[in-house]
């Protein structure tokens, strides 16, 4: 029979038959491969009535120039229907260097939000009661610092911390695999991160002190395999850190959870969300023999992906990220992101995020996906999938292991050069046509319409340093100091961190001053070039 | 993956397919173009400049253009304008290509092309690429950049422009 193409093929270069029947899901028992919601192997969500019972979270993430600027978007979004915030923050804060270095010339409040200080985050946050809002933090090398600011100024809010609810990035391995912002090596940072979950699960237990992302692994050009698998495989990896350090599995990883993307190929989303819940649970079952079904159970944020947007016809992007969107909600997300329609140009105007945040609630509330649970499920072609991208995640699983790790893997490069064998495969095939972009590679125009765009302003980054400096001058130097060498003898002495850190903010020390503390005692990492 | 040993700048060198190290430094003053031709390859520094580290992009150009017969020196990621420069003068090399993802365009570009024009080093193209709006095209165009790719531009268009400039000098 003619047909369009020789071969089809998904993004993880997947071959797709051309039907699917019961033959292709035969192997499959329903009690013990699907289950029912809420049910190991939650492979049809986590919670028992999924949206019907509550929608997923619409948690548009944002921050641009300075904590006041970002405070009135997020008190606009607050207004608009989104009920939980995302802080996106600057290039100098995400590498722990204060404004007024000299490696944030330019950067200053660029994309994301400038925090220096906790003049600033108090700032960030006022008005906003966080005893009522969940709020996430896309921070990694610096986290532990700007988790201790936040949890000062909900002190200053009268906020108990037992209250606090929200996550915390905190995923380094994905940093080293793909986003490359850190600070200190793998080691050192493993411990960081082990401390800021015993924090949260001695004293702050509705916080999620970690999300394991696969969302930037994604955007640097893996496959959905690859997002699934080394995402997964972090996770473990994190899992076997915290127990080593002193904490019971059921302790923390009901308090562990995951950020992956939504791209285009609509079915292979869906099954890799499903295959990801599945496979989570029955990897913690048998490698850390956790018995709590909350600690089985993988909980998930998802963002449309930046890289599928194009800059030419922007227009078009409101329909990508609708049917992104809508593979995320038919995977189970707990909370979403969508994308706004001009950020292959620059930060998203407030009219771009409205759009994209409408998209959430239009298909939240117009189509009826969310009326009964999972249903795809039982689709010959998604089971067919979810089993394939499950069995070719534990196929990376099995490297891994023979690797000897992942910290070991990233040594090695593995995962880098996986991803780069990948994006350069896929950008091959958009140029040869043979993966058709529309309005990049067919059906293009010579005239692209200008957007009106998002200016971050040159006085800004003049504005946060002379803010920052006068700061500086009214602090009460001797409580800095003694805070500031505290924590380094802790550090040194591998003590725990957060007691120290916690002084430290509460006596203005910035995210600069911290971080250098960091980089003395556990060093730098730096990246091998290679292509 | 190229088994890769990295040279006193940092940077990893290819030479069209070839990995061998570069094994002595060259400066603008101590070997002229002239004197390197008419053997010389086109040859171009590629690096991310700046704190961000979104390297998908840098590394699949660096990639195409090695595979294209140019060498290639590519310092990898979160280099200072500085180090661009003088890793420029060191190499030398015709072209430099700098990736940026974090709206930092125009100050690092001018750093860049101060720290050339000081060194009396302006003959380097330079070029880039990222999300960089269209109204700052002019801006970077003044400063002396050459070329900005923005996305959904093709290798080849890439690769073409670079070739180019060997005609240029």
């Amino acid at each position: 029979m003619n047909q369009r193409r020789k071969t089809f093929k998904n993004l993880s270069e997947i071959e797709i038959n051309e039907l699917y029947g019961p033959d292709d899901i035969k192997n499959i028992e329903y009690a013990h491969d699907l289950g029912a919601p809420g049910e190991f192997p939650f492979t049809r969500g986590i919670h028992p009535t999924m949206y019907r019972g509550r929608l997923w979270t619409m948690r548009q993430f944002a921050g641009f120039a300075t904590a006041e600027e970002t405070n009135r978007r997020y008190r606009f979004l607050l207004t608009q229907g989104n009920n939980g915030l995302s802080v996106a923050f600057d290039m100098p804060t995400l590498m722990g260097y204060d404004s007024d270095h000299s490696r944030s010339k330019g950067e200053v409040g660029r994309c994301g939000v400038a925090i220096d200080s906790l003049a600033d985050m108090e700032v960030l946050f006022r008005d906003i009661p966080l005893d009522q809002v969940s709020v996430s933090m896309t921070i990694n090398g610096p986290a532990i610092v700007l988790f201790a600011m936040y949890l000062v100024v909900a002190e200053r809010q009268g906020v108990d911390f037992r209250k606090l609810r929200g996550t915390l990035q905190n995923d380094i391995l994905k940093e080293y695999i793909a986003q490359k912002e850190w600070i200190c090596p793998p080691n050192p940072s493993l411990k960081i991160i082990n401390d800021t979950v015993r924090f949260c699960v001695e004293s702050a237990p509705l916080f999620h002190p970690i999300s394991i992302s696969g969302y930037h692994i994604r955007e640097a050009g893996s496959t959905a395999v690859q997002e699934l698998a080394f995402t997964l495989y972090d996770g473990l990896t994190y899992v076997q850190s915290i127990i080593e350090s002193g904490l019971q599995v059921d302790d923390f990883a009901p308090r562990l959870s995951f950020f992956f993307n939504a791209h285009n190929d609509f079915f292979e989303e869906i099954a890799k969300y499903r295959a990801a819940r599945r496979l989570w649970a029955r990897e913690m079952r048998r490698r850390f023999d956790s018995k709590n079904d909350a600690s089985l159970a993988l909980r998930f944020h998802a963002q449309t992906a930046g890289c599928s947007l194009t800059a030419q016809q922007p227009y078009n992007n409101v329909v990508r990220v609708s049917l992104q969107a809508l593979a995320a909600v038919l995977g189970g997300a707990q909370s979403l992101h969508t994308n706004s329609l001009d950020e292959t140009l620059a930060l998203p105007t407030e009219e771009a995020v409205k759009i994209a945040l409408r998209t959430q609630q239009i298909i939240a509330h117009e189509t009826g996906v969310t009326d009964t649970v999972d249903p795809l499920g039982g689709s010959y072609y998604l089971e067919w999938l979810t089993n394939r991208l499950e069995s070719e995640s534990k196929s990376y699983f099995n490297k891994l292991d023979e690797l000897g790790g992942m910290i070991r893997a990233i040594e090695l490069g593995f995962p880098q050069n996986e991803i780069h064998r990948a994006a350069m495969t896929y950008q091959k095939e958009v140029d040869a046509g043979e993966r058709v972009i529309v309005g990049v590679n067919a059906f293009t125009e010579a005239k692209e319409p200008l957007l009106k765009i998002l200016r971050i302003k040159e006085t800004v980054e003049r504005r946060q340093i002379r803010n920052l400096r006068a700061r500086k001058k009214t602090r009460t130097a001797r409580k800095l100091n003694s805070a500031l060498q505290r924590l380094e003898r802790v550090a040194e002495e591998n003590g725990f961190l957060m007691p120290p850190l916690l002084d430290a903010v509460r006596a203005e020390a910035t995210v600069g001053e911290v971080c250098d503390v960091f980089r003395k005692v556990y060093g730098e990492y730096r990246e091998t070039a290679s292509i | 993956m190229v088994a890769l040993r990295r040279a006193s700048t940092g940077a990893c060198h290819y030479r069209g397919g070839d990995e061998r190290v570069k094994a002595a430094r060259t400066t603008k003053t101590t070997a002229s173009k002239e004197s390197l031709t008419p053997a010389k390859k086109l040859r171009v520094l590629v690096a991310k400049v700046g704190l961000d580290g979104h390297d998908r992009g840098v590394k699949i150009v660096a990639r195409a253009l090695r595979d294209a017969g140019i060498e290639v020196v590519y310092l990898g990621i979160h280099n200072t304008a500085e180090q661009i420069v003088q890793s420029a003068l060191q190499e030398d090399v015709d072209a430099i290509g700098l990736s940026i993802h974090s709206a930092a365009h125009v100050t690092l570009f001018k750093d860049v092309a101060k720290g050339l024009k000081q060194n009396n080093a302006s003959d380097i193209v330079i070029f880039g690429g990222g999300i960089v709006p269209q109204e700052d095209m002019p801006v970077l165009k003044k400063l002396g950049v050459k070329k900005i790719f923005t996305p959904g531009a093709s290798l080849d268009e890439i690769v073409q422009f670079v070739k180019g400039i060997a005609g240029r000098n």
